[in-house]
């Protein structure tokens, strides 16, 4: 601060207690709607303080929307989605920055190309890919006239269908997220500066490339790695077009699709208390990470969008 | 390297054991990105050297001290990722340009080939010409207010020196909460019948009903993205606002300027890379990823008056099964995040360096 000024000061305040402020009406009408019983809560006015519903609530909301089976596969979805993508990120980080071959710049540009093309973009192709992942092969088949050469070299007839269907698995829900390039620059800019001497010793010292990379360039990543996790594991958590599209089994959604489905509709009555206490639920587990991590959490956030 | 990058935590990754550099404001802090203009590069001592083969080391982007490699390892670390970009992200974005110039029946049994009939169609469509207007209203408004609040939340958190961590703290709370989540705690302060805001402005002799009043609905979807996306242009321009040099200030303020001048006059126009940044990120996130927001909410309606482009891809292409025409879609949108790419990677052409 330069000066002082206390009537700004004081203003400062006031606009920053109405910012915490407008993030939080939202969520402690949540909060008291959630407390409430059904008939409570389609009183007009809402009452402006809790009930005494709120246990009663969550374990209602518990039950209807199977949040013991969907958290699980939110946990594994965000956990795979976080792994996944810094496992595959950081193998391709290191080999663009530290071997020198021949397709090394058609390498980094076609990773760069994948950058930010979201898959909301390209979700009906991208879902026509993953219901069938074997259909490039299929066309390929097709294209080669692979039939007609087989009916021609043994007079058979043969209709090729290769099926490999990924709907209602994890990795249906996993993999398609997982493609996209922000992890693997962010590894590259960080490995540009890891000072060339490490490198230069531990090849003197005879270390093999995987060597050097699991003893001294993992070790160093750490910090890295765990902020981008953060990210990545809000961003699986909070995913809704890909697993809404991908699971129609209801064991295999996620709790943001299995709490869209406590959302009262005009024509059943009115759950606001059951969908409200299930929406701070399903809100919970990335909270505590921003909270508890907040730190790392900083980090990475402004490091991903480098 | 990161030099120039237009946030000062840049300065801890550069470390090469980077701890997590808490937000303090670092006083010998080079004065970030907002200065070093572009293509302002640090000169590299080890560039123009040679390697041990002898030839010069021009390949951009490449330690010098490197493995050299033949092709086999190099490829075998690169597999896993070019196998997941190419089934999950070339084939589908191939398919989608394919499907763009094809005309099929919902079961592919016949297909032919149209040109841009597709496209043509498209913008003949009174429906979709809407979807695009709305589609602007709608991201331009969400955009004006995050990057508004955002520039008035940063300048008091940087004024403030008690609670300021609380404060940060409460107003980030919403990058944790899914879209689809802010949509439904949006959807319920306003519902018409037991929403507590909603009963407010019925008080004050406001007929709002989102269900039925097309405007209604788009305001409520725009204040549900813009309250979940407020935390994401708040927390860049509070740290860009860290990375500003505080001689700078000083200077200004020893010369009569007050705060309010100081921050629109200096800080402000040094953050420029960081608003333009964070414009680009807003129309991508209006665009695209505020999907959660309109399905959980309105289900585009009513009477389309949320419908946004990214909203009405899925419903031809899921629901109408109108393919030709949600591709044709697809590939309009794809071009669109491109040129946002495009502009971002133009305007910050040191964030992916690729000479360094």
């Amino acid at each position: 601060m330069v000066e002082r000024a206390p009537v700004l000061d004081t203003i400062c305040h006031a606009i920053l207690i109405a910012g915490a402020l407008l993030v939080c009406v939202p969520l402690y009408f949540a909060f008291v709607a959630g407390s409430l019983t059904i008939a409570e809560v389609q009183k007009v006015p809402l009452p402006w303080l809790p009930g005494d519903q709120f246990v009663v609530n969550l374990q209602a909301a518990w039950v209807k929307a199977e949040f013991g089976r969907t958290f699980l596969n939110s946990i594994v979805v965000a956990v795979g989605i976080a792994a996944g993508k810094i496992a595959v990120s950081l193998l391709s980080a290191f080999a663009i920055t530290y071997f020198r071959f021949r397709y090394r710049m058609l390498a980094f540009w076609l990773i760069f190309m994948s950058l930010m093309l979201p898959i909301e973009v390209r979700i009906v192709p991208t879902f026509e890919a993953v219901a069938n992942a074997a259909l490039p092969l299929q066309w390929l088949a097709e294209m080669l006239h692979l039939g007609d050469l087989w009916k021609w070299i043994s007079g058979h007839d043969i209709a090729i269908a290769l099926e490999w269907n990924m709907v209602n698995t994890y990795p249906g829900l996993i993999l398609p997220l997982i493609a996209s390039a922000t992890a693997t620059f962010l590894f590259r800019q960080f490995f540009l500066t890891v000072p060339d001497e490490l490198c230069e010793a531990a090849r003197l010292d005879g270390a093999s490339p995987l060597r050097f990379f699991w003893s001294i360039l993992l070790p160093l990543s750490v910090s890295n790695i765990i902020a981008l996790a953060i990210i990545l594991f809000l961003f699986g958590w909070n995913q809704y077009l890909w697993p809404l599209l991908f699971t129609t089994d209801k064991d295999m959604a996620t709790a943001v699709i299995a709490l869209k489905n406590l959302i009262p509709r005009s024509d059943n009555e009115p759950a606001w208390n059951i969908a409200m206490s299930g929406a701070l639920l399903t809100m919970l587990p990335p909270t505590l990470v921003i909270l508890l991590l907040q730190r790392w959490f900083l980090k990475g956030l402004i490091d991903s969008s480098k | 390297m990161n030099a120039g990058s237009p946030i000062v935590l840049s300065e801890a990754s550069a470390a090469p054991v980077a701890q997590p550099s808490g937000l303090t404001r670092t006083q010998h802090a080079p004065p970030g990105g907002a200065v070093v203009g572009r293509g302002a590069m640090p000169p590299r001592p080890g560039r123009a050297q040679t390697t041990k083969r002898g030839r010069p080391d021009r390949e951009p982007g490449l330690k010098r001290a490197n493995f050299g490699h033949g092709p086999g390892l190099p490829t075998l670390l690169l597999l896993p990722q070019f196998l997941i970009l190419v089934f999950f992200f070339f084939i589908p974005s191939l398919r989608a340009l394919m499907q763009s110039v094809l005309l099929s029946d919902p079961f592919g049994n016949n297909v032919q080939f149209v040109w841009f009939d597709n496209f043509k169609a498209l913008f003949a469509n009174g429906e979709y010409r809407q979807s695009i207007v709305t589609t602007l209203w709608f991201t331009v408004a969400q955009n004006v207010i995050t990057l508004a609040v955002g520039v008035v939340l940063a300048f008091a958190t940087d004024r403030v020196v008690r609670a300021r961590s609380v404060y940060r703290t409460v107003i980030l709370l919403p990058y944790a909460i899914a879209p689809a989540i802010a949509g439904i705690l949006w959807a319920f302060l306003f519902n018409p019948v037991v929403g507590p805001l909603a009963h407010m402005l019925h008080a004050l002799g406001i007929g709002w009903d989102p269900n039925r009043n097309p405007s209604d609905a788009l305001w409520l979807v725009i204040m549900a993205a813009s309250w979940k996306h407020i935390c994401y242009n708040y927390i860049f321009l509070a740290v860009g606002l860290l990375a500003v040099p505080a001689s700078l200030m000083e200077a200004a303020a020893v010369d009569g300027a007050g705060p309010i001048r100081r921050f629109f006059l200096i800080a402000l126009p040094m953050l420029g890379p960081t608003v333009f940044f964070l414009a680009v990120m807003n129309f991508i996130y209006g665009f695209f990823e505020t999907f959660a927001i309109i399905d959980a909410v309105t289900h585009g309606g009513p009477a389309g008056a949320t419908n946004i482009l990214v909203y009405k891809v899925y419903v031809d292409g899921f629901v109408n099964l109108d393919l030709g025409s949600s591709a044709a879609q697809s590939v309009l949108l794809m071009s669109f995040a491109l040129i946002c790419t495009l502009l971002q990677f133009r305007y910050f052409d040191h964030k992916v360096n690729y000479g360094v």
